[in-house]
């Protein structure tokens, strides 16, 4: 009874994790049943990762700067300007689409540092800054497409939004062997590396996590990833967009909780002062966050337009309150310090589900902004909840 | 108040305390951080409603139920909390009267307002005007204006929470004869203080609290009470001393600091350190008494990474060769080191856990390529958790939640992972209980044996004479004296704190 007791109260404390896994797969469940199937069958995941791709990567870079304390309200704007600076470059410039690509990262990290510049160095508060960029950027993308639409784009350009990894199957088997393999190498990875660290941990006798919840975590995730990994092997395949989307997450996911950057980042976010005065190099680190932040909006924005064909002054409207959005759904603090990648990534899933699964069920576009309106302030609601219970500050 | 229990989830934090004030007396409350005073005070005052404790209050005689402090300061019980509760941007008129506005039909009677107010300031002995932002004042000052408050509210029982914690010695004085001066006028006061002179120069009875239980309740005009007698009270046990002893090995000269001037960063013409000169050896501590505002906290701010002030100018020397400590990361680069005065607001992030903030200062010490090993962080936290006697169930618990002295062992950690040659500990006990205030010395004695050179800045004096080698004085940003062990008395120092001397130092 006690080693029940005890192990309820260790699941309790473990709550704010996994209490957003367990939204996320109710929602997945509620949509299951009430689209009769619709939301797992193998060409909606596939379209679900594909068309929510360039908010989560975009929801990658603005939880990094939200830690940091800030805000980046001009996310939309810059998507659209790169969009269009592609499309110009590409159909006008006549620059080979494989330089245009990395010449737009290069506009998202000018964008970038100028409004890193006017952040960290200046003093003006990333609100404002960023509110101006969101205006100034939308103006440029008017400007640079003379109001007009571009299209199309290179079959190889377009493939970055909507691509697959080639089909080793030739088309005919029940399976796609290098999705099959991709999926099956990741699970593998994520079992190793989990018991690596487990083992390293015993090292140096810091674990504290029951081994029965250690497997049960595992299991759950390899199993997840496995499930994801037949669905789309027996669609099309492996969208190219989630074999990007799935490196950020990584590698982001990795610098956030385990880099001295990282670190930098959330000390930062928890009391400024005192980050400086542990010798914190304050204003670089904002200034390198905004930074990057322009190169992920640039990426989204080529994705974005890859995906649509299309270099449109219109584009990316709103794309920053999705992003921000996920961010906060996924446990992110409004004050700063507190958030993670993973968090967001899901946060964006949660909204990208909402979409998806009123869209199956014909929910008027009225009712979904409602919705999603709702569950943002359900989701921090038990945030701050949960905070207040376990008697944090 | 009869039989108070009050319970958080987990703690029992008051068990069965009674507690009787009689009236026109000024009652001192007294005990360790986390003893329970402050629950206590916000059971008396209505901040835990009635019903969320067991027990009940008696007021005049009454018994009283207090939903909130609406209720309470209806009966004439105010609380003035040790966080000020004033609005910065709002006259000192408007904000004695905030939530009592004098108005008519809805508008402020602005005449009313201001002339009422000065009437109290008048009562409090604060000179300023009724209309001066309470920005513009000090915080001796904004502590008046919570009193005025308190009285424009016809107070009967005024508790005070750590009045004097953030007040210089003057203020703290003129606070004290301010509570004499209301006793004489019929008002009750119950004070919560940790600076147990205070208790004996003003208090008519003091009641120790330790672990949530009542201990007793001292009559201090009749009995011959003594601190030590208290300091008994509130630990358990005799403390010997209140400071450890401690025989320095005092060798080279580590730190010298030559003609070091600095503006304040706002008035760029006003000076706030003035061709400052100090030393400091390996082995040794050194003091720097002043009052508040005398340039301490600028004078080692500025050489800490130039963090403070404008056009600095002098020469830093490490071990003889002249440094460069115009950022933090220089300055740390050098060996130094620089734990603030305000460890709340500059020192830790409170909603980050122990081993984070441990490591923050020397991650590159436990990382590689940039990637931290956060195994072997864990450890280096678990170390000093146990090294530095943290009270805390492990190292992942959210330094937010720590009590004041935890919090310092917290940073202290920090610090000295980052192995530094020379510390600058900015009022290392200030808010920290005795027993903890204890422990802390010990560490610093630590340091100095290690070979590193301490220097400690400190608002209290026989703090100061107690731990220190050496003392500097400074006043109005200028060193006025620089004191050996032996002659350091309290009134020396305090003669070269309040005026400038003659000849200068060297």
């Amino acid at each position: 009874m006690t080693a029940f007791r005890s192990a309820l109260e260790y699941l309790s404390g473990q709550l704010r994790q996994i209490g957003l896994f367990i939204a996320l797969i109710a929602i997945i469940i509620f949509f299951q049943v009430t689209t009769a199937g619709i939301t797992l069958k193998p060409i909606n995941v596939s379209n679900l990762i594909v068309q929510n791709s360039y908010i989560l990567i975009l929801a990658v870079g603005m939880v990094m700067v939200i830690i940091a304390g800030h805000i980046d309200l001009s996310v939309g704007s810059v998507v659209a300007f790169v969009g269009a600076m592609s499309g110009v470059m590409i159909t006008q410039w006549n620059i080979p689409w494989w330089a245009a690509i990395v010449l737009c990262l290069g506009v998202g990290a000018l964008v970038g540092m100028w409004q890193g510049f006017w952040i960290a160095y200046f003093g003006i508060p990333a609100f404002i800054v960023t509110l101006a960029g969101m205006l100034t950027f939308r103006g440029l993308t008017q400007i640079a497409l003379q109001n007009q639409q571009i299209s199309p784009f290179p079959d190889e350009f377009r493939a970055l939004g909507s691509g697959f990894l080639p089909d080793l199957g030739g088309g005919t088997s029940f399976l796609e062997p290098l999705t099959v393999g991709l999926g099956v190498l990741a699970t593998l990875l994520l079992v190793v590396q989990g018991v690596r660290s487990r083992r390293a941990r015993q090292k140096h006798s810091v674990e504290e996590e029951p081994f029965a919840w250690f497997i049960l975590k595992l299991a759950f995730t390899g199993g997840l990833i496995l499930l994801i990994t037949y669905l789309l092997a027996s669609y099309r395949g492996t969208p190219i967009v989630l074999v990007v989307l799935g490196v950020l997450t990584v590698v982001y996911a990795a610098v956030m909780s385990n880099s001295v950057f990282g670190r930098h980042v959330y000390a930062i976010g928890g009391n400024l002062h005192a980050a400086a005065l542990s010798g914190i190099k304050t204003k670089r680190v904002t200034f390198l966050l905004f930074v990057n932040m322009g190169v992920l909006a640039a990426l989204a924005g080529l994705v974005f337009t890859a995906q649509l064909n299309l270099a449109n002054p219109k584009a990316g409207d709103g794309f920053e309150l999705d992003a921000i959005a996920a961010v906060f759904i996924g446990g992110a603090a409004v004050t700063g310090g507190i958030g993670t990648v993973t968090g967001a990534i899901i946060g964006g899933l949660i909204i990208g589900l909402l979409n998806n699964g009123m869209s199956i069920l014909g929910v008027g576009t009225e009712y979904q902004q409602l919705i999603k309106g709702l569950v943002l302030l359900g989701a921090v609601a038990f945030d701050v909840y949960n905070k207040r219970r376990s008697g944090g500050r | 108040m009869r039989s108070i229990t009050k319970t958080f989830p987990g703690v029992k934090a008051l068990q069965d305390v009674s507690l009787t004030v009689k009236r026109g007396h000024i009652h001192a409350i007294c005990g360790e951080n986390g003893a329970g005073k402050s629950t206590l005070m916000k059971v008396l005052s209505g901040v835990y409603p009635t019903g969320t404790y067991d027990g009940e209050i008696a007021f005049e005689n009454e018994v009283v139920q207090f939903k909130s402090i609406n209720d309470s300061e209806a009966s004439g019980v105010v609380i003035i909390h040790q966080e000020l509760a004033l609005s910065p941007y709002l006259s000192i008129a408007e904000n004695i009267f905030l939530g009592n506005e004098q108005q008519t039909n809805g508008w402020i009677d602005w005449n009313k307002t201001n002339l009422e107010a000065s009437k109290l300031l008048a009562r409090v002995g604060l000179r300023d005007s009724p209309i001066t932002k309470v920005k513009d004042i000090g915080v001796g000052k904004q502590q008046l204006v919570e009193i005025a408050k308190a009285l424009s509210k016809e107070v009967k029982l005024l508790i005070l929470d750590e009045p004097t914690a953030a007040l210089n010695d003057e203020d703290s004085a003129h606070l004290l004869d301010l509570m004499k001066h209301l006793r004489g006028q019929g008002i009750t006061s119950i004070m919560i203080s940790h600076k147990l002179n205070e208790i004996k120069a003003v208090a008519d009875e003091v009641t120790i609290i330790r672990d949530g239980k009542l201990i007793e309740t001292l009559d201090m005009r009749t009995d011959d009470i003594s601190e030590e007698r208290i300091i008994r009270g509130m630990v358990g046990r005799d403390l010997g001393s209140r400071y450890p002893d401690h025989t320095p090995r005092i060798g080279e000269e580590l730190l010298r600091v030559e003609d070091w001037n600095v503006y304040h960063p706002l008035d760029h013409q006003r000076k706030v350190v003035k061709d400052a000169n100090i030393t400091v050896r390996a082995g040794e501590i050194v003091g720097i008494a002043g009052l508040m505002g005398a340039g301490r906290t600028e004078l080692a701010m500025s050489v800490f990474g130039h963090s403070y002030g404008y056009n600095i100018s002098g020469r830093v020397y490490k071990n003889g060769t002249l440094i460069k400590t115009n950022t933090v990361s220089n300055a740390i680069k050098h060996g130094l080191a620089y734990a603030t005065e305000d460890r709340k607001q500059y020192g830790l992030n409170l909603i980050e856990d122990i081993k984070r903030n441990i490591s923050l200062v020397a991650l590159q010490k436990i990382a590689k390529g940039g990637w931290v090993d956060s195994n072997r962080e864990a450890v280096v936290a678990e170390n000093y958790r146990k090294s530095m006697n943290i009270k805390a169930p492990s190292v992942d618990a959210i330094t937010g939640k720590l009590s004041g002295g935890n919090q310092q062992k917290v940073v202290l950690s920090k610090w000295m992972f980052s192995d530094p040659d020379v510390l600058i500990l900015d009022e290392p006990t200030r808010g920290i209980d005795v027993g903890a205030k204890y422990e802390i010395y010990g560490i610093i004695n630590r340091l100095a044996d290690d070979g590193k050179g301490v220097i400690v800045i400190s608002s209290e004096l026989p703090e100061l004479i107690g731990i220190c080698d050496r003392i500097y004085t400074i006043f109005e940003g200028r060193i006025t004296a620089d004191v050996a062990r032996g002659q350091a008395t309290a009134e020396y120092l305090m003669q070269h704190m309040t005026q400038e001397q003659e000849t200068k130092q060297p």
